[in-house]
C-alpha cells in the first residue's frame, strides 16, 4: 500500500492542460499540415513524381492531398525551390473531403465542425473503433488518448465495446475487402442519428493500399464519412482536435 | 547436411543453392529441425510447368548458422507437417499462395483466405472466417465465437473457443481480414511505395520490418550503410521495443485489474514513442530508415536531449513496473496461467520473447547479429516458467537491457554521414536475399528473390506473429476462459504482420 502511495507520488499528476492551457510540446521534426508556396512553384512535376501515393498535381496549381499524404516529406526533399514545406500545424481533421486539399498558403487548417454533431454529441460522444486493414498506429495513437496524460473522457468521449452503445464508427485502415463485411454489420448495428469518423491516409483514400484489388479504399467507399483525420498516423492532438473542433468542444478560429 | 550454410543479411547466387530432390529435401530439413534447427521460412515461386520451386531457411541457433536448401514439387506432394509441426502454417500459405496441395497435411485451411480477399470475389467465395472450425462434441460442450470486431480498440481477428464449462479445451485462430495484399504487391518492385508498405507491415513494429527491408535493398545493391546510421538504426529499434514492452506491461496489469501500473504505463509508452518522434519527427520511427541509411541526425544537443529523457523513463517505468511485480495479487493471476513447455515452443518454433519466456535463448540479436548488433552484444534474457509471468517479466528484464544499450550508445555515437554518399546500384539479378531482425515480437524474417532484371520476383515476409499465433492457441488448453484476455495481451501479436 505504501509503495503505491510512493509510486503515485513519483508519478505526478499528468493530464495536460489543453485545451484550456497550452497544447503539449510537439517534436521539433513534425510533419504537420504542408504550406505551399505556388509562386515558386515551377509546375516541373518532380514533387509528384516523387509522391509515392499520388497526393500532389501541379499542372493547373500546386495542390497536396492532405488525405492520400503519407507526410513521408519525399516531395518537400524532392522540390529545389521549397514550394512545398510541412509546418507545426496539427490541425488538420477536416468535416469535407474537399477542405483536405492544401492549395496555397491562405487558409491556417481545414473547418471540422459538423452541426448534427454539435447538437447531437456535443457533450457526449461514444464511438465503437473499426479497425479494417490497420497497420495498427493509427489504433496505437488513438489508445492513447484514454491514457491519464490525454484523459478522454473529461471531453465525455469514450470507446465503447459495442456498436449498440455507440453513436457512431471511427474507421481506422483502407477497408480490407476481408473486413467488408464485418465493416458493414457494425456500421448496421450503431443507432441512428449516427456518425462515420475516418482516421488515417488508409481510412481516408486508401494510403500506400490504395488502388489494391483487396482494399477498397478507404471508408468512404462502404460507409458515409462525416470527419475525416488525416496522417499515417496522425499524431494523438490531431486525431484529439479533430475529435473537438467536430462536436463543438473547442471553437474553430 | 546438402542445404548451403549462409550468413544473416546476405544475397545468395540462385545457382549456388543446392537442388534437392523432394525425399532428399524433406528428409534434411526434419532431421535438420528435430536435431534443434529451426523452420525460419519456407516459401514457394510457382512454375509455368505447374507446381512450384520451394525455398527453406533453417535457422540453427545453437551453432549461429542459417542453411538454405530448395526443391521442386509438382502440384500436389507429401506435406512436411505430419513430421515437422513447424510446417504447419507454412505449408497452407502454400497451399493457398501457390495452389500446391501439400497431401495429408492435417489441419489444410485457409490461412488469409485469399479468395475472399478481393473487391470483386468470384459469385460463391465465402467469405473470410467461414472455414470448417475443429469441434468438440458432447453433452455440456459450447462453443464461443469472437470476432471479428473486437471489444476495444484493437485489430480484426476471429477466435472459436471449445469449451466445458469455463475450461477452454480448444481455441482455434482464424485471421485474414487485414489482408491488403501486400507481398503480391512488392513483387516487381522495389517501387517508391515499397518503403511504405515496411514501413505500415505492422505499425508498432515500424522499425523492425523497414530494417530488414533496407537490409534487403542494402544488400542486393552492396549499398553500405555509415556506421553512425548503424547505431541510429539500433537506437531506433530498441526505443520501439521500450515504447512496446512497457505499453504491454501496463495493458497486462489492466487486464488482472492492478490500474496504478496500467495508468503509468499507458503514459509512459509515451514518452518511448515520442523519443523516437524526436529522432524523426514521428513516433513510430516512420521516415527515418532508407536503404542506405537515416534520413535524420543527431545534433550533439539532441543526444543531451535523449539522454536526459533516458534517464527520467528509467526512473520512471521502473518505479511503475517494479510495483507490478512486487504485489501478491498480480502474481497470483500471472503465475501458473496460459504455461507453455519448452518442449511445446521447440517443437511449434516459437520467438522472441514468447520463446525466451519458455527457458529457449533465441534472440536474433545474439545468435544471428547484424548492424550495430556485431559490435554490441545485448544478454538474451530468458526465463524458465513459461506462464504469463515469464512472458511479463521477460519483458521486463528486456526493457532494462534496451535501457542500457540506448544510454551505452548516445555518448558513442560514430561520426560520419548518416546515408551512404553514393546513389543505390540496381538490386543485382537472380539472388535469394535474407534478412533477419529482432523485432520486438521477435524474430522478423524478410526473404527476396530477384528475376533476371534485378526485380523482385518473390518477396517474403514473416512477422513473430506467423509462429506465435499457434503458440497463443496451444497456451489456452485447459484454462479458464475468462484468462483468454490476460494470455492474449501476454503474447500481444499483430494480425495485419500475420494477414500482411
Amino acid at each position: 500500500m505504501l509503495s503505491i502511495l510512493l509510486a503515485r507520488f513519483q508519478q505526478k499528476y499528468r493530464t495536460m492542460a489543453w485545451p484550456a492551457g497550452p497544447a503539449p510540446a510537439l517534436p521539433a521534426r513534425l510533419a504537420g499540415r504542408p504550406r505551399l508556396d505556388r509562386t515558386a512553384c515551377q509546375q516541373c512535376g518532380t514533387c509528384a513524381a516523387a509522391c509515392p501515393v499520388g497526393a500532389i498535381t501541379c499542372q493547373e496549381g500546386l495542390t497536396l492531398d492532405t488525405g492520400r499524404c503519407l507526410f513521408c516529406r519525399a516531395c518537400e526533399r524532392a522540390c529545389s525551390r521549397q514550394a512545398i514545406q510541412f509546418t507545426q500545424e496539427y490541425r488538420l481533421g477536416a468535416a469535407a473531403r474537399e477542405a483536405l486539399l492544401v492549395r496555397d498558403a491562405a487558409a491556417a487548417y481545414p473547418p471540422a465542425l459538423v452541426e448534427k454533431a454539435r447538437a447531437y454529441f456535443g457533450r457526449s460522444l461514444k464511438l465503437r473503433q473499426v479497425s479494417a486493414g490497420g497497420c495498427n498506429a493509427c489504433e496505437a495513437d488513438t489508445n492513447v488518448l484514454s491514457t491519464v496524460a490525454w484523459d478522454l473522457g473529461r471531453f465525455g468521449i469514450q470507446f465503447v465495446a459495442s456498436p449498440r452503445h455507440a453513436d457512431g464508427l471511427f474507421i481506422t485502415g483502407p477497408v480490407s475487402a476481408n473486413m467488408r463485411l464485418a465493416l458493414e454489420k457494425t456500421y448496421a448495428a450503431v443507432p441512428d442519428p449516427k456518425i462515420v469518423i475516418a482516421c488515417g491516409a488508409c481510412a481516408i483514400a486508401g494510403g500506400p493500399y490504395a488502388g489494391h484489388p483487396e482494399v477498397h479504399d478507404g471508408a468512404s467507399a462502404v460507409v458515409p464519412v462525416d470527419l475525416f483525420i488525416p496522417g499515417c498516423p496522425p499524431h494523438p492532438l490531431t486525431i484529439l482536435d479533430a475529435l473537438l473542433r467536430f462536436v463543438g468542444q473547442v471553437p474553430e478560429e | 547436411m546438402n542445404f548451403l550454410q549462409i550468413a544473416n543479411s546476405t544475397a545468395t547466387d540462385l545457382a549456388r543453392i543446392p537442388e534437392l530432390v523432394f525425399d532428399d529435401f524433406a528428409a534434411e530439413l526434419t532431421a535438420a529441425i528435430a536435431a534443434g534447427a529451426r523452420l525460419s521460412a519456407l516459401f514457394g515461386t510457382p512454375r509455368s510447368a505447374g507446381g512450384a520451386e520451394l525455398y527453406a531457411v533453417l535457422a540453427a541457433e545453437a551453432e549461429s548458422a542459417l542453411f538454405l536448401g530448395r526443391t521442386t514439387v509438382g502440384a500436389s506432394y507429401p506435406a512436411l507437417t505430419p513430421a515437422c509441426p513447424q510446417a504447419h502454417l507454412f505449408e497452407r500459405d502454400l497451399a493457398e499462395s501457390c495452389g500446391l496441395t501439400p497431401v495429408g497435411h492435417p489441419w489444410c485451411k485457409p490461412l488469409r483466405f485469399l479468395d475472399a480477399a478481393r473487391r470483386d470475389p468470384t459469385p460463391g467465395t465465402p467469405p473470410c472466417g467461414v472455414m470448417d472450425f475443429f469441434q468438440i462434441a458432447g453433452d455440456a460442450i459450447h462453443e464461443v465465437a469472437v470476432g471479428p470486431v473486437h471489444a476495444g480498440i484493437i485489430e480484426p481477428g476471429h477466435f472459436r473457443f471449445q469449451c466445458h464449462g469455463e475450461t477452454v479445451y480448444h481455441l482455434e485462430i482464424s485471421l485474414g481480414y487485414q489482408h491488403r495484399g501486400m507481398e503480391r504487391a512488392l513483387r516487381g518492385g522495389p517501387t517508391p511505395r515499397s518503403i511504405h508498405y515496411a514501413e505500415t507491415l505492422a505499425g508498432d513494429t515500424t522499425i523492425g520490418h523497414t530494417s530488414a527491408y533496407c537490409t534487403i535493398c542494402e544488400t542486393l545493391s552492396r549499398q553500405r550503410v555509415p556506421a553512425r546510421a548503424q547505431a541510429l538504426r539500433g537506437i531506433a529499434q530498441e526505443l520501439e521495443r521500450l515504447a512496446n514492452h512497457i505499453g504491454d506491461l501496463g495493458a497486462l496489469a489492466g487486464d488482472v485489474g492492478f490500474l496504478p501500473t496500467q495508468a503509468y504505463c499507458g503514459r509512459i509508452r509515451g514518452d518511448a514513442l515520442n523519443m523516437t518522434a524526436l529522432l524523426c519527427g514521428n513516433r513510430f520511427g516512420r521516415g527515418l530508415l532508407r536503404p542506405g541509411g537515416c534520413t535524420a541526425d543527431l545534433s550533439a544537443a539532441d543526444v543531451a536531449e535523449l539522454a536526459r529523457r533516458l534517464t527520467q523513463l528509467r526512473r520512471d517505468c521502473t518505479s511503475a513496473i517494479e510495483l507490478l511485480f512486487h504485489s501478491p495479487s498480480v502474481l497470483s493471476r500471472f503465475e501458473e496461467t496460459g504455461t507453455l513447455s519448452r518442449e511445446t515452443c521447440e517443437t511449434i518454433g516459437l520467438v522472441g520473447p514468447a520463446a525466451r519466456a519458455c527457458g529457449v535463448a533465441r534472440d536474433v540479436r545474439h545468435d544471428f547479429p547484424y548492424g550495430i548488433f556485431r559490435f554490441a552484444q545485448l544478454p538474451v534474457c530468458t526465463w524458465e516458467s513459461g506462464d504469463v509471468f515469464a512472458r511479463a517479466y521477460v519483458r521486463w528484464l528486456e526493457i532494462q537491457k534496451s535501457l542500457a544499450f540506448v544510454a551505452e550508445q548516445l555518448p558513442a555515437l560514430p561520426g560520419g554521414a548518416t546515408a551512404s554518399a553514393t546513389a543505390a546500384a540496381p538490386l543485382a539479378a537472380n539472388q535469394l536475399a535474407i534478412a533477419l531482425v529482432e523485432g520486438w515480437r521477435g524474430e522478423i524474417c524478410h526473404a527476396a528473390l530477384t528475376d533476371a532484371d534485378g526485380r523482385f520476383a518473390c518477396y517474403k515476409i514473416y512477422d513473430p506473429s506467423f509462429h506465435n499465433w499457434f503458440g497463443l492457441a496451444c497456451a489456452l488448453r485447459n484454462q479458464e476462459i475468462s484468462d483468454f484476455p490476460l494470455c492474449n495481451k501476454s503474447f500481444n501479436l499483430s494480425y495485419c504482420g500475420h494477414d500482411l
